[in-house]
């Protein structure tokens, strides 16, 4: 052995660099995510549960028929659920950096934002699969979305795109709360509002006035609008432009206040 | 260690000069100089709070600080913090080893970010998982590993690019005495290999076996420096502890020795003095036959690490008076 170093030592790190940093990170997630069977099962039941429950209580009362509602409620459900997985990114990120795996990172020669890219993008694979479980079960249930298989996987695609963007929230407060505590009611507080004050589960022109007017200007509820455009038909465009232009707002705003909290956190 | 030219100084590893750090109005650094030669082990001893674990950050990049300069292997540490980063390996007080990955995916992903390429990583995994023993367990989630086996894996991670120079923030603290001296002898296996230590401990033992020079870190300063025979000088000399046969003689022995200004302890009938050479413990033995002093029990204690410890911590006034 020498004592000269084998490493790559740039003043500067190219994107290129960063791409692949946050490539390594990933399969760090994925291999994470194949040694914790617990979370599989946790991503998988959820999502069941969610559509039984809505599907088979609330159907009959919400619309006179399990089917018809079942078609309705399926494409909000997958929002929901991929919502709520972006949380997950946030408390592994947490998690991550209170046992100090984020010390042996920064004290690499890489790129400050690769482990959180990693993070992210490993994540992806989570939002991945709750939603094929969602519609694998809505497919037993009978859900044959009009829109077909184009339309199933555009609407998925929009559904992580805007995961994509809204898990930057997470990261940064997974980087910046105290306690795992803290983190869970900031989930709580953010989310439960946010999925249920929309088009998620029933439309907004059955709430009063003012709920539906949160609903209009709810992010769930354009995305839930065009994934339900594309899966069963209706109006996509409008309610896509608005999808974009929210995960890109959320992304512009999280994902620089995450890199430095990042830097910053000690 | 041959030098090329006799009177050049060995090139400095690490250099800091006047490094200063707040948090707020508490100064945990008011001032850290210190120089490290290159393939030497340099301790940083202190208490609890003294400021080890934030010099050591600094140095790595991981923390900021506010004043002074430090250098290592030439680079400036907060002008250049991504070719240091290149330069060094750390291990922290907490092994940031990833619990649901195996010990060898978890060096395999940190050579990957260090552009070894999956091949090579993986040579250099299987090298270190050896080197520290940790071929057994190599493929078991390091979540089963016990507190020694994650340390060592954590140090195998900061060694996986080779780096000339190696942080230990408190390598053994918690470990038993088994896994501590197996830590030991991978840090002497590293500096023999050319490798720059510098580490951070509570034990005055593992300063005293391990390091070549050692700095006591006492309220933000370097309290005293040097190796351990110089620190150990600084706080007094050998001594030599005779028991008499009869106590009653310590009175006539002390007469017989007052030169050498012994203490005599009447309760243990015994008389300690300061020991010059050890030629002198002859002669004081022979002068005590002669006048038919008879002695049972000769003891020699040289001053130990704790002694200089506590000389140059126990003070509170002194730092305020400085």
């Amino acid at each position: 052995m020498t004592t000269v170093s084998q490493a790559v030592t740039p003043e500067r790190i190219s994107p290129i660099n960063t791409i692949q940093h946050g490539l390594i990170a990933t399969s760090r997630s994925l291999l994470r995510l194949r040694s914790n069977p617990a979370e599989i099962i946790g991503l998988t039941f959820q999502p069941l549960m969610f559509v039984a429950l809505f599907v088979f209580v609330f159907g009959q009362a919400l619309m006179g028929s399990w089917q018809d509602y079942r078609d309705f409620v399926l494409p909000g459900i997958i929002v929901q659920m991929v919502a709520f997985a972006t949380i997950g990114t946030g408390m592994t990120l947490f998690t991550d950096i209170d046992k100090g795996i984020f010390d042996r990172f920064r004290s690499l020669p890489i790129a400050r934002s690769a482990p959180l890219i990693g993070a992210v993008l490993g994540d992806l694979v989570r939002y991945v699969l709750s939603l094929v479980v969602i519609l694998v079960v809505g497919f037993l249930i009978g859900f044959r979305p009009p829109g077909g298989v184009v339309g199933t996987l555009a609407g998925a695609g929009v559904v992580l795109i805007f995961a994509l963007a809204l898990c930057w929230i997470w990261v940064y407060l997974g980087l910046i709360a105290k306690t795992a505590m803290t983190l869970q009611m900031y989930a709580m507080t953010l989310m439960f509002p946010l999925t249920f004050g929309g088009s998620t589960f029933v439309s907004p022109e059955q709430m009063p006035d003012w709920m539906a007017w949160f609903a209009s200007v709810n992010p769930v509820t354009s995305v839930t609008d065009t994934v339900r455009g594309l899966m069963l038909g209706g109006p996509v465009a409008g309610p896509f432009a608005m999808t974009l232009l929210w995960s890109a707002a959320i992304a512009v705003v999280f994902f620089p206040l995450a890199v430095r909290a990042y830097v910053r956190r000690t | 260690m041959p030098a090329p030219t006799a009177a050049a100084p060995p090139p400095a590893s690490i250099e800091v000069r006047g490094l200063t750090k707040s948090y707020g109005d508490h100064r945990v650094l008011r001032g850290i100089d210190l120089t490290v030669p290159r393939g030497t082990v340099f301790a940083l001893l202190g208490p609890n709070g003294a400021g080890k674990t934030t010099l050591v950050r600094a140095l790595a990049t991981l923390q900021p600080f506010d004043g002074g300069t430090a250098r290592v292997e030439g680079r400036d540490v907060r002008t250049q913090p991504a070719a240091v980063r290149g330069l060094i390996g750390l291990t922290g007080q907490y092994a940031s080893v990833d619990e649901l990955l195996t010990g060898e995916e978890n060096l395999v992903m940190v050579g990957r970010l260090l552009h070894l390429g999956r091949a090579r990583a993986r040579r250099r995994a299987a090298e270190l998982l050896d080197r520290f023993d940790l071929t057994a367990a190599a493929r078991r989630q390091t979540r089963t590993y016990s507190g020694g086996m994650r340390r060592r894996l954590d140090l195998a991670a900061s060694l996986m690019a080779s780096p000339p120079v190696v942080f230990l923030d408190e390598p053994t603290t918690g470990l038993d005495p088994r896994s501590r001296r197996t830590m030991w002898d991978v840090v002497r296996a590293m500096v023999a290999d050319g490798t720059t230590v510098l580490l951070t401990t509570q034990y005055l033992e593992e300063a005293d076996r391990l390091a070549d020079r050692i700095a006591v870190l006492h309220g933000g300063r370097v309290a005293t420096e040097g190796t351990a025979a110089e620190l150990k000088a600084q706080v007094g000399r050998e001594r030599v502890t005779l028991t008499l046969a009869r106590p009653a003689d310590l009175p006539a022995a002390a007469r017989l020795l007052r030169a050498a200004d012994p203490q005599a302890d009447p309760a243990d009938g015994t008389l300690s003095l300061p020991l010059h050479r050890t030629d002198d413990l002859r002669a004081l033995l022979n002068a005590l036959a002669d006048a038919r002093l008879p002695v049972t029990a000769v003891r020699i204690t040289a001053p130990t690490l704790d002694d200089v410890f506590f000389a140059v911590t126990a003070p509170a006034e002194l730092e305020t008076a400085r």
